[in-house]
């Protein structure tokens, strides 16, 4: 059964890059000791004296299979990093991140594509990346042309592409496996009306089709109406966690 | 860590400490080479797209090795007082060998930094990157050949003792995987080794016998010896061209490989979770 448990995740990040050492370590000193919530309280030191912006500080939270589960928060909150550390991308630097189930991830709107590249080139890369064979490869290029409705661009460079070309082919090719546990982020919710009429069907089959959806978004509608269970992120940690509508009249008031 | 073989792939993700940083830089090579069909696609699209729409494609990359091998040799073997049946076999082996050293030490440093973007869309072996580099200089080493194989055709000439291909090859791939790995990660944790790599490689492109023979200095020749890249060049062009390369050379190209493998090892076992951090 697909699972995913997460312990007293811990996530620095260095700043390594910029000013001299001795420098950043003295701004970081003093800027720890100001008030906590201020954005400057981030800023401290690991074991070795490097500095390091805190983003995730003792997140615990397990899901099983046939929960949604909707991530809220202001910007800067550590939602999208809470979801690339699930993903596998970033590496827990305390903690423990468990993931049972094959995993789809929809986080960076390029999906990792190369613009130089044409739309076809990108679906290959893209199937040989899921470890697909030339025939799973060929389905599912099939069903992305459908999809995006890309027509004779398919094979021109995506640098030609309009942004809705774009968006609707990085979106076909991300919905086109279908994963046990589905990591979004809330890029995919920006399109036209047409298309997001289309994405909302795919996106929906989808979603029933997961069995554990971790979706961050900013739109409370979409929250209510696919979620489960809400977790409000405030400043790297866990604020609230309960049902959409517990956490979601609480956190709009806030 | 991963296990794609049981039925439900299982990602289990916590700080290492010991031997388990060992065992997850195995599993990381492992899912590395169980990607080579898209690192062969990346390396061969990477040299694609820098021709596309230009009209003779990669063989530009022949071509210009072609015409810096005919220039060079005009040039310097007029310099050297050499005859350029002797001078320009020699000169485009060099050429085209250290073309490769000097791809793979340029684009070592950058290795993770280019790849952003795939490793901030999904999870990616680190070591992707790097067999996608090995193969897109290997893929422009193998265009580069053809240069050598005219010019050796046109002098009548036919590479000698090439069994030593099947010593020197092996090991010109693993320290390439080695070096890329060890500078790619040098290069995402400090932006200033591109930079110096660059230089260096220019200083030792004179300082190493590439574009003349090391008989034509006779004072100091065992000082060659520190020169790191001479001897890797050495053992493979050295039997190629038909004279005998000392032991020697042979054990200093042996002892820099497991040298740098070992460092190259080390820090990738030690780092290996941190390069999506540095990028």
């Amino acid at each position: 059964m697909p699972r995913i448990d997460i312990d007293r995740l811990q996530i620095d990040f260095p700043l390594y890059h910029g000013q001299s050492r001795s420098l950043k370590k003295h701004v970081g000193n003093t800027l720890s000791n100001l008030r906590p919530g201020s954005p400057a309280a981030h800023l401290m030191q690991d074991g070795r004296e490097r500095t390091v912006v805190s983003v995730l500080r003792e997140i615990s939270f397990n899901l099983k299979s046939g929960e949604r589960l909707g991530l809220i928060g202001r910007n800067g909150a550590g939602k999208t990093t809470l979801l690339r550390t699930m993903a596998g991308i970033y590496e827990p630097v305390g903690g423990r991140v468990r993931l049972e189930g094959s995993l789809g991830t929809l986080l960076d709107a390029g999906l990792g594509m190369n613009m130089e590249l044409t739309g076809r080139e990108n679906i290959r890369l893209y199937g040989l990346h899921g470890g697909l064979s030339k025939a799973q490869i060929s389905q599912i290029d099939r069903d992305v042309q459908d999809f995006a409705d890309l027509g004779s661009y398919v094979d021109m460079p995506l640098k030609t592409y309009s942004s809705g070309m774009t968006v609707r082919l990085a979106f076909g090719l991300a919905t086109a496996m279908r994963p046990q546990i589905l990591l979004m982020d809330e890029w995919f919710l920006a399109g036209d009306g047409a298309f997001m009429n289309k994405a909302q069907d795919r996106l929906e089959a989808m979603v029933q089709h997961a069995d554990i959806l971790v979706i961050s978004t900013h739109q409370p509608d979409v929250m209510r109406k696919w979620c489960t269970r809400v977790i409000w992120l405030e400043d790297g940690r866990i604020r609230m966690d309960g049902t959409p509508d517990e956490v979601l009249d609480v956190y709009l008031t806030a | 860590m991963e296990d794609s073989n049981s039925r439900t792939p299982i990602l289990d993700l916590a700080p290492q400490r010991g031997f388990g940083r060992v065992r997850a830089a195995l599993d990381d090579l492992k899912a590395g080479l169980r990607l080579l069909p898209l690192a062969l696609a990346l390396g061969w699209l990477d040299i694609k797209l820098r021709y596309r729409g230009s009209i003779l494609g990669p063989f530009w990359l022949t071509l210009s090795t072609a015409i810096m091998v005919a220039a060079m040799g005009v040039v310097y073997g007029y310099l050297f007082h050499m005859d350029l049946p002797h001078y320009l076999p020699f000169l485009s082996l060099s050429i085209v060998l250290w073309g490769y050293i000097s791809g793979v030490i340029n684009d070592a440093a950058t290795v993770f930094t280019q790849s952003t973007s795939l490793f901030h869309a999904r999870r990616i072996p680190a070591t992707l990157p790097v067999i996608r580099l090995v193969v897109r200089n290997v893929l422009t080493f193998l265009h580069n050949v053809v240069v050598i194989a005219v010019v050796f055709g046109v002098y009548h000439l036919w590479p000698k003792q090439s069994w030593s291909l099947l010593v020197s090859l092996p090991i010109w791939f693993l320290d390439s995987f080695a070096i890329i790995l060890l500078i790619g990660m040098l290069g995402a944790r400090f932006r200033d080794i591109a930079p110096i790599m660059s230089s260096i490689l220019q200083i030792f492109f004179f300082v190493t016998p590439v574009i003349w023979k090391p008989d034509l200095i006779y004072v100091g020749r065992q000082y060659l010896l520190l020169d790191p890249f001479y001897p890797i060049l050495e053992i493979m062009r050295g039997p190629l061209m038909g004279y005998d390369v000392r032991s020697s050379l042979w054990i200093a190209a042996i002892v820099q490989g497991a040298l740098l493998w070992g460092l190259a090892a080390a820090l990738f076992c030690r780092m290996r979770a941190r390069i999506p951090y540095w990028i």
